[in-house]
């Protein structure tokens, strides 16, 4: 089947009007949050799983490789169709089907924007849990699809810990269902097992997801502390002492001045580290805790622990913490930013580590991350029209990965494999387990789903010379 | 694997060809994270990537860069951009979109040929209707003559405009005033008992044939707060509607036209009742940064332009005189929210006038106004109505508020359409009942 026989069918299955195909209109599905990049053969926008189920079918039938796609926000390319195949995007599937108040639960569809959902159910008290930095764009479908995380993730857990059913079109264009509303403990964990797959086991097209209660009291403090050691140190010893923060992030001096300039949250500007610590629960135990995090804090070294006094005041500093990964564009006209995670204890060793290899390649760092988690955030500035520069960037990135690898962590907390480290993948695994993933992968996908993403390919290791990041490593085309 | 179609649509060069191009600088700091996307009105409503912020910016830099040519297809999408800078508030990095965009339509209205009819209407409506205040009344009177001599009536009544396609536009078509404002200009209005400011007053375009009364009901708001305003002889259209529409050189013109009319030794601050004017003369600055004569004048103009809302609150109101009673929900508007950054003044004056203020969902979602844009692009601005509707209906108000005419007459419209009972009032016309 030629490609345009392709366009033609896609044009009959869903009406000319939403399929795309003409190169000036596949040029704008060419990118997502990351830094890769490539052009779609066709865009389609389906209205229903049975749109969806068809469409696979088609493209499993024309051997063409089908991608979905969000809102676009993706960090690691998971959205962006590597071989010019058909773009599946959801914002046609936007619908929240039910709330089911007296089980919190919400029965939506992909397309729907993961704030957006929270705010639907806010008037029974209810949200959300998953929080990405970008939830007022993202979708939820997308969220399932990367198993995204975000400054709540310590107490929450991340998308799969709320996610407890889900419809699914597989890569031959069966439609599956697994889980419901119910605790469902029967036969398999597919719904677990499709969380964070990236588009590569199937196509999600309806999700049941839990809504958590909003807590009784919130206490959200920012430690104050003139070095970034002096930070790290009180994160380890926070969650040492038993305290459960909801969130514990992090932000160093140059990445809280930036983010001062552009959301005047409240950061001191002459500080050489922020903590932001949420505590959540019962009106007493949120007290007790943050009496205890303020002492842990000053023992540390803090200059000061301030609280927010009201609800503006929290959302102010959360904004700035919300807003911080897109801020440092302001700093340089490009940056890298990866998200390699480490056991907490080695957050201060990592930190240094990071220090050193900005030193070694003469390239200024930002960090900002999960401190909570280990989930680290080093934000590598460039210039991309320096293509040294860009050489020395790809260079460092695998470094910091490495580093973390080396230290019993992993080269993604929440932001995916995608296509920008899949080559990186025998850095976390051996042949032995990299060929079980791929059974389990070919069970459900004969190979038309988001190919060329997750697993190392033969192709990315070729063009790369080594393990390595990918070399297109840009911005912009 | 079958074969994909051929990409080969890229010229070789850059299609921006002035001295006001969007440049390198500008849209770099564009990271495309897409922030954005979900506060675009037009990416709400359409879904695709090429209506939203990003896609836009995209566009530019694809043009700019040879890949994509200046053509129906990327017009179209600017073209459907309300300017709402919605997505500014929502950027993190600081991209000036705003900027990007006035630089691609006056890209556009320099290197792309519209259709004949669009291309006359244009250039007739910004070159030389809006700013020669002599011209405007004469189309106002027109405009006038149509409403009063039973001719719309006629026209609504006999089905003529269901026929023509035009019933949405004849239904946001504001009522020509009896008495334009244009008489009042270079009067000069005395503050009532002590003084405690004086301003200049911009009478605005559309304003003065169409909301004349709005002008007056803002000297008197005023002047009996104790503040002598100055309706500055010489004043013109503020080049809102001119930089928007890709006419910079025009916008430039009337701005330096503006700062010698308005700037006098002694006032403290230069104030408009219209959103989209104060953004725009809040701007001046920028907009005249290489003209070596007036760059300083031009920033020291800006810095004194305040809102009403804004000047208002800051100098803080006397005790009214009596206070109304009602349930009221305010609609932000986006040159107020967005443009300026003025959200809580507005809403601490509905407050001080008695009422009880409800906040809608999304308040500060464009209505689809948009100067112009819901005559040009009518059909997807009243998709965007209708979702601001809903959020509207759901707070159940008596009063709906806003601070800037072009949104009133889109609300009224709005309310119809949804066959809802509620008043749409400007903020100063609250406090005109109670002063």
């Amino acid at each position: 089947m030629s490609f345009d026989e392709v366009i033609t069918q896609l044009q009959g299955l869903l009406g000319a009007q939403h399929v795309l195909h003409r190169p000036e209109d596949l040029m704008l599905y060419e990118y997502d949050a990351s830094v890769d990049k490539g052009t779609p053969g066709a865009v389609v926008f389906p209205s229903t799983t049975e749109e969806v189920a068809a469409l696979v079918r088609l493209a499993h039938r024309a051997e063409v490789s089908v991608v979905p796609r969000g809102a676009g926000t993706g960090l690691s390319g998971g959205s962006i169709s590597r071989d010019r195949g058909i773009v599946i995007v959801f914002t046609r599937m936007n619908r929240i089907l039910e709330v089911d108040v007296a089980n919190r639960r919400a029965v939506v569809q992909p397309g729907v924007v993961n704030l957006d959902l929270s705010a639907a159910v806010a008037r029974y008290g209810l949200y959300f849990a998953p929080d990405p930095s970008s939830q007022k764009a993202c979708t939820i479908g997308g969220n399932v699809a990367e198993n995204s995380g975000g400054p709540h993730t310590l107490a929450q857990g991340v998308t799969v810990n709320h996610v407890t059913g889900i419809e699914v079109v597989l890569g031959t264009g069966e439609i599956a269902r697994f889980g419901g509303k119910c605790i469902d403990t029967c036969g398999y964990d597919v719904t677990g097992y499709f969380t964070g797959s990236e588009g590569t086991l199937g196509i999600v097209t309806e999700i049941t997801v839990k809504l958590v209660r909003k807590a009784e009291a919130v206490a959200t403090l920012l430690a104050i502390y003139n070095t970034v050691d002096e930070g790290a140190n009180s994160v380890v010893e926070i969650t040492a002492e038993g305290i459960t923060p909801t969130a514990l992030e992090m932000l160093d001096g140059l990445t809280l001045r930036t983010v001062e300039e552009a959301t005047h949250a409240g950061y001191p500007m002459d500080s050489g580290a922020v903590l932001l610590v949420e505590l959540e629960g019962l009106r007493e135990e949120v007290e007790e805790q943050a009496a205890l995090v303020r002492g842990v804090c000053m023992r540390n070294g803090a200059r000061e622990v301030r609280r927010a006094k009201d609800e503006t005041e929290r959302a102010l500093l959360w904004k700035g913490r919300k807003n911080a990964f897109a801020a440092i564009g302001r700093l340089a006209p490009s940056y890298y930013t990866q998200d390699g995670v480490v056991p907490r204890s080695k957050i201060p060793q990592t930190l240094r580590y990071i220090a050193e290899v900005s030193k070694k390649y003469g390239l200024t760092i930002a960090n900002i991350f999960h401190a909570g988690d280990g989930n680290m955030h080093p934000a590598i500035l460039f210039d991309l029209r320096d293509p040294d520069q860009l050489k020395r960037t790809v260079a460092a990135g695998a470094d910091i990965l490495a580093y973390c690898v080396s230290l019993g962590g992993s080269i993604t907390g929440e932001h995916g494999v995608g296509m920008e480290k899949n080559a990186l993948m025998p850095l976390l695994f051996n042949e032995t387990d990299l060929d079980v993933m791929h059974r389990l992968h070919d069970a459900f996908n004969p190979g038309v789903l988001n190919p060329q993403k997750v697993f190392p390919t033969p192709r990315s290791c070729r063009e790369t010379g080594s393990a390595s990041l990918p070399p297109e490593l840009r911005r912009r085309p | 694997m079958s074969t994909t179609p051929d990409m080969d649509v890229a010229t070789t060069a850059s299609q921006f060809t002035t001295k006001d191009r969007p440049t390198w600088d500008l849209y770099s700091r564009c990271i495309h994270c897409g922030l954005c996307l979900n506060q675009c009105p037009t990416y709400r409503v359409l879904g695709r990537e090429a209506d939203s912020p990003r896609g836009r910016i995209y566009q530019v830099l694809l043009v700019d860069e040879g890949r994509l040519k200046l053509a129906d297809e990327v017009v179209t999408h600017i073209d459907r951009c309300l300017g709402c800078l919605a997505c500014q508030t929502a950027c993190p990095s600081g991209v000036q979109y705003g900027k990007i965009l006035e630089r691609a339509r006056t890209e556009i209205e320099t290197n792309y040929q519209r259709s004949w009819l669009t291309e006359k209407l244009r250039r007739y409506f910004y070159g030389s209707v809006l700013h020669r205040f002599d011209k405007l009344a004469s189309v106002a009177k027109l405009v006038r003559f149509y409403q009063r001599s039973g001719m719309q009536t006629l026209a609504r009544s006999s089905g003529l405009l269901k026929l023509m396609g035009t019933q949405e536009l004849d239904a946001l078509s504001p009522r020509i005033d009896d008495d334009f404002f244009f008489r009042e200009i270079g009067n000069v209005y005395p503050a009532v008992g002590e003084r405690r400011g004086r301003v200049a007053f911009l009478a605005g375009c559309v304003a003065s044939v169409a909301f004349a009364e709005l002008n007056r009901a803002t000297i008197r708001v005023l002047t009996r707060n104790g503040v002598e305003v100055l309706v500055s002889q010489g004043q013109t259209c503020c080049g809102a509607l001119h930089a928007h529409g890709g006419y910079l050189e025009k916008a430039r013109e009337l701005a330096r036209k503006n700062i010698d009319a308005m700037m006098a030794d002694g006032i403290d601050a230069i104030v408009t009742n219209a959103a989209g004017c104060g953004a725009m003369m809040k701007e001046y600055g920028e907009l005249l940064e290489h003209d070596a004569e007036y760059q300083l004048k031009a920033r020291r103009f800006a810095a004194q332009v305040r809102d009403v809302n804004e000047y208002l609150a800051e100098i803080g109101l006397r005790a009214p005189k009596k206070k109304i009673a009602g349930r009221v929900t305010y609609q932000d508007p986006c040159h107020l929210a967005h443009g300026q950054g003025v959200r809580s003044a507005p809403r601490e004056l509905l407050k001080a006038a008695g009422l009880e203020l409800v906040e809608m969902e999304r308040a500060d979602d464009c209505c689809g106004s948009a100067g112009t844009y819901n005559v040009t692009q009518n059909e997807l601005s009243m998709k965007i109505l209708d979702a601001k509707m809903e959020n509207v209906a759901a707070v159940e108000p008596e009063i709906v508020a806003t601070a800037n005419v072009g949104c009133m007459l889109q609300l009224r419209a709005g309310l119809e359409r949804k066959k809802m009972k509620a008043r749409v009032m400007h903020v100063i016309e609250v406090l005109d009942e109670v002063y």
